[in-house]
């Protein structure tokens, strides 16, 4: 534990630290969110429709940003090797590195969620309905981004290549989050089905992911 | 003999049977067998590309062998290999943004799984001669005081099998001086070690395995 904690706190350190780029994903969240008002006109009634959706576009997005230097930068100065021969099992150590991620990239995307919400006029309910389900999903992404950044820690050009691996499995993970959302302000759908779903992925790929991406890793050595 | 056991697991032997690694398709050795008892060491040299490298890492168990097998005779099952080796690479897995300090702290806990005291740290720059520098950014340092911190780490979190991938790499003779007297010192204590290297390495009596290279 003791050692988990120690990478999580470094990597957290270092995510935030100079030219981390932390802050590059709620950069990028906010560029997508007050875009697309322009794109779609001054509509505030269409806004607020599809405004739930708009965010998690915008946070999918700003997710994946910066997963591939997830592994890639630890194999680049050699920490990777380290990664392999310390005290704790691999699948824990991605587990730490992934939570580590969340926290500099993903949390910040739920915390800057409610001020976005305001720029598409959405009713208080919807506010909150997208927080949770963003605070529920975004672990999700990194999660199911880490298999992807694994996978590609060892390619010089991965950053391309990551979306495409790791776009299509957490789909689900935005149809439902946008569905539980949708949910809470249009009254005849419940809220918790798809909400639990998402919750539901969100555990499974807590427990899968983290074995799968020390595969990966594994493999990649070779 | 009254000094507490320096390892937290002793191991008697390292050893390795027909071992083979293929990267990328390539055989790059194969048939290599070696056995290293605690307290020994054994110099691996050979040209460029003979594998030297390869075999260490397949020693530590970052890669697996093509054929074979790497045994750790004494440690219990509660241990597992990964724990009870110390691989220094070519890479010197060193943070540059992270203080010098804040980069060993970290690997002593990750290695060791438990926060090594400050004193124990700061005695471990002391002994690579980084001891004024703790709190200067990693990314500052020469080529050759990135792979004194990255030797630190061994004396920092005490395991009992050192692999060395050319470990006097970029180091002044001082440094080379000083890392002689860790191995010895590592060897006394119970400890084992295979290092790869061209240079001559500053301790005595290893045994030595050639790696001829091509020849598969």
């Amino acid at each position: 534990m003791t050692a988990l904690l120690a990478l999580f706190r470094r990597d957290l350190g270092l995510a935030l630290g100079a030219g981390g780029g932390a802050a590059v994903g709620v950069l990028f969240f906010l560029v997508v969110v007050t875009v697309v008002p322009f794109g779609v006109g001054p509509d505030l009634k269409l806004l607020a429709r599809i405004g739930p959706a708009i965010l998690w576009i915008g946070a999918l997005l700003a997710s994946l940003l910066g997963l591939e230097r997830l592994f890639q930068a630890d194999r680049e100065d050699g920490s990777l090797d380290l990664l392999l021969v310390g005290e704790p099992p691999l699948a824990l150590v991605v587990l730490a590195k992934a939570a580590a991620h969340w926290v500099a990239t993903g949390l910040p995307l739920v915390v800057a969620t409610p001020f976005l919400s305001l720029f598409l006029d959405l009713a208080p309910t919807a506010i909150v309905a997208v927080t949770a389900t963003l605070l529920v999903g975004t672990p999700a992404l990194t999660l199911v981004g880490a298999i992807g950044a694994a996978l590609t820690a060892s390619l010089r050009r991965g950053g391309l290549l990551l979306p495409v691996i790791v776009l299509p499995i957490v789909l689900p993970v935005m149809i439902f989050g946008v569905g539980a959302a949708d949910a809470a302000v249009t009254d005849p759908a419940p809220f918790l089905p798809p909400f639990l779903m998402l919750a539901a992925f969100t555990l499974a790929s807590l427990v899968l992911a983290p074995i799968a991406a020390a595969a990966a890793l594994r493999a990649g050595e070779g | 003999m009254t000094q507490a056991p320096r390892f937290a697991v002793a191991v008697e032997r390292l050893e390795a049977r027909d071992l083979a690694c293929e990267r990328g398709g390539r055989m790059v050795f194969a048939g290599i067998g070696l056995a290293v008892a605690a307290g020994g060491a054994l110099v691996v040299t050979g040209p460029n590309g003979a594998g030297k490298s390869s075999l260490l890492r397949v020693l530590a168990g970052l890669i697996a062998p093509a054929h074979g097998a790497v045994v750790t005779v004494g440690a219990s099952d509660e241990h597992p290999a990964r724990t009870l080796v110390h691989h220094l690479g070519h890479l010197d897995a060193v943070k540059p943004g992270q203080t010098v300090l804040a980069n060993l702290a970290f690997a002593a806990a990750f290695l060791a799984g438990r926060r090594a005291a400050a004193d124990r740290l700061a005695a471990a720059l002391e002994v690579v001669g980084l001891g004024g520098l703790a709190d200067l950014p990693a990314g500052q340092l020469s080529a050759g005081q990135r792979r004194r911190l990255a030797i630190a780490r061994l004396v920092a979190a005490p395991r009992p099998i050192w692999l060395l991938d050319e470990p006097t790499a970029a180091l002044d003779a001082a440094s080379e001086t000083r890392l002689g007297a860790l191995m010895a010192d590592h060897l006394a204590a119970g400890g084992l070690l295979v290092a790869a290297t061209h240079a001559p390495l500053p301790i005595a009596a290893a045994a030595r395995l050639e790696l001829t290279g091509g020849a598969a």
